[in-house]
């Protein structure tokens, strides 16, 4: 579906000091450097995947899926979506494809939503029974109902949000990408975008690609996920591959009645107690969980106990620790 | 082509809106066009004798040029699409299935257009009542009124394909004000918007000729007075035609070029 060959894309970036006496240098002389946004980025991904595209900021997630939707024409590689090269039969290929930057706006501004949408079919040329079918599903599972005869410049982030990405999806696109979709949305807003996202996926086969900062997102979304880290790609594989990769290690936070003297297990480190609560860091590796429940409930009261997952976030910064970035 | 349709009629609905900037628009240029002609009817009574561009003639030129204001004036700009490619908004623009060029170019004629019609007829109705020597007289005959509206409106879209060099020149200077400042004084002078071309001496009415701006404002203006006659006129058309055709296919050529090293601007 969508495969790529060692892109690579740079860029040249005015740089100075700050000051006046630097500004009237750069008058005369202008100093560039040249940034390499991606280098040799290489990976395929199969229809009816979602894939996380995650990474540091800056490090050419928006690049990538600009080059992906053909807007950037990269200075190395190839890259063939469904047997299009992006850039080069731009306007054939785009038909196929949904965009979403969450950073950016497609609506216009002072009209009704609706209008906007009405701009794209005509666009896209979908034709009218298809365009309301779609809109049809669109306003029911994103909860537009209420939406489409607002101006848009009267709708909350979350609101507009969910109608940018309708607007990426009236023309049944194959393939979604996704930059940063649920950027400045509320827990509701992310819930309703990424439940929408699975569903597409699950019941229309499209295919997802996804960039985010937010873990829970690539947690609820993606079982694969690409790392990318100063425009190199670092890792491409599974979740839970990633997981078993760094974390057989487990949280175990202990709620008890009150105890003076703290709980003590031996091969677990504590992170932090109190009289009514403790923190332990347990790899189960070493020692299960089922040997860190029966000493705690020896020696307190026990009231709850959560068993944590390292967070992905961890993963995700051990990752960066690894490749130094 | 339905897609370009579509964007002119939601950038005409756009404009529409904007109820209260009309008014002020229509307040301002009846202000112009009345203080304009009282410059040249005092002018005029100097005695100095212009035979070959009489009064009423220039009464109605003066008109025309504040009633279809947003037709003609270069500086008419949609911050929109300065703000598109600067802000990087373009990328959007870029991931639809259709060309770039003629989708802001219908964008553009919906914009003048709404604003155009707004003000039009409120100051149309106004300045045919008015007391002489100030009123709009119409024009001499049917065949001038038809050849005014066809050369008004090639005219526009001459107009819009000059702006779009403008709106193509941001891709490299990311900053609207220099190309606009300059185009637009350099423009409006030759299209007879600061003194109009008749009253020019003779040798920068030549140049006028050469150059595009003077067939979007100044030509259908006298064809309308009947200044410019009929068989003139439809060579002055062949005029317009043939600069769209140089000024389109120069944009185009540019608009493909800045495209391939385009930098969406922001992450």
């Amino acid at each position: 579906m969508i495969t790529l060959q060692g892109i690579g894309k740079s860029f040249k970036v005015a740089r100075r000091a700050a000051g006046l006496r630097q500004a009237a240098k750069s008058l005369f002389v202008r100093e560039h450097t040249v940034v390499e946004a991606l280098r040799d980025i290489t990976f395929q991904v199969g229809e009816g995947e979602i894939v996380g595209y995650i990474g540091p900021n800056g490090a050419g997630k928006s690049t990538s899926i600009k080059v992906m939707s053909g807007i950037l024409v990269p200075d190395a590689g190839t890259c063939s979506i469904m047997g299009f090269t992006p850039w080069k039969e731009r306007t054939a290929y785009v038909r196929n494809i949904g965009v979403v930057f969450g950073q950016r706006s497609q609506l216009w501004w002072d009209v009704p939503v609706l209008d906007s949408f009405q701009l794209l079919r005509d666009i896209y040329k979908i034709p009218a029974a298809e365009y309301a079918g779609q809109l049809a599903l669109l306003t029911e599972t994103l909860e537009l109902g209420s939406l489409l005869q607002t101006p848009v410049r009267q709708l909350s982030l979350g609101q507009r949000m969910r109608c940018e990405i309708a607007a990426s999806l009236l023309h049944s696109p194959r393939v979604l990408f996704l930059d940063e979709p649920t950027i400045g949305l509320d827990a509701v807003s992310k819930q309703a975008v990424r439940q929408f996202i699975r569903t597409i996926n699950r019941e229309k086969g499209v295919t997802v690609i996804l960039t985010t900062h937010d873990m829970s997102d690539i947690e609820a979304l993606a079982s694969r996920i690409l790392l990318i880290g100063k425009g190199t790609l670092l890792y491409d594989g599974t979740l839970s591959q990633l997981r078993g990769r760094f974390g057989s290690h487990r949280t175990v936070t202990a709620h008890y009645s009150e105890n003076a003297r703290p709980p003590e297990i031996p091969g677990a480190q504590t992170i932090s107690w109190s009289p009514e609560r403790a923190v332990f860091s347990v790899d189960t590796g070493q020692l299960p969980i089922a040997d860190v429940l029966a000493r705690l409930s020896g020696q307190v009261e026990l009231l709850d106990v959560e068993i944590e997952a390292k967070p992905v976030e961890e993963l995700i910064i051990e990752l960066y620790k690894e490749h130094r970035i | 082509m339905r897609a370009y349709l579509s964007v002119w009629k939601l950038r005409f609905i756009n404009g529409m809106q904007y109820r209260t900037a009309a008014v002020a628009g229509i307040a301002t240029q009846l202000f112009f066009g009345l203080i304009f002609i009282m410059v040249y009817v005092a002018f005029y009574g100097q005695g100095s004798s212009h035979t070959n561009f009489p009064l009423p003639d220039l009464v109605s030129y003066v008109w025309l040029q504040q009633i279809f204001l947003s037709f003609i004036m270069l500086w008419f700009r949609d911050n929109e699409i300065f703000a598109l490619i600067t802000g990087g908004n373009i990328a959007y623009e870029l991931c639809r299935p259709c060309g770039l060029y003629p989708f802001w170019f219908a964008k553009l004629v919906g914009q003048r257009l709404s604003s155009a019609v707004l003000r039009c007829f409120p100051i149309l109705i106004i300045v045919f009542f008015l007391p002489q020597p100030y009123r709009l007289s119409p024009p001499p005959s049917p065949a001038a009124f038809a050849l005014f509206v066809l050369a008004l409106l090639i005219g526009l879209v001459l107009v819009v394909s000059v702006s779009m060099l403008i709106y193509i020149s941001v891709f490299w200077t990311l900053s609207p004000t220099g190309s606009t400042l300059m185009i637009s004084v350099a423009g409006e002078f030759f299209a007879g918007m600061v003194i109009p071309v008749p009253l020019m001496p003779v040798w920068l009415q030549r140049v006028s000729d050469f150059l595009p701006f003077r067939w979007s404002a100044d030509f259908p203006f006298r064809v309308y007075s009947g200044q410019i006659p009929a068989s003139d006129a439809l060579w002055g058309i062949a005029a317009q035609l043939a600069w769209i055709a140089v000024v389109v296919g120069f944009g185009q050529w540019s608009m493909r070029r800045a495209l391939r090293q385009v930098v969406v601007q922001g992450g």
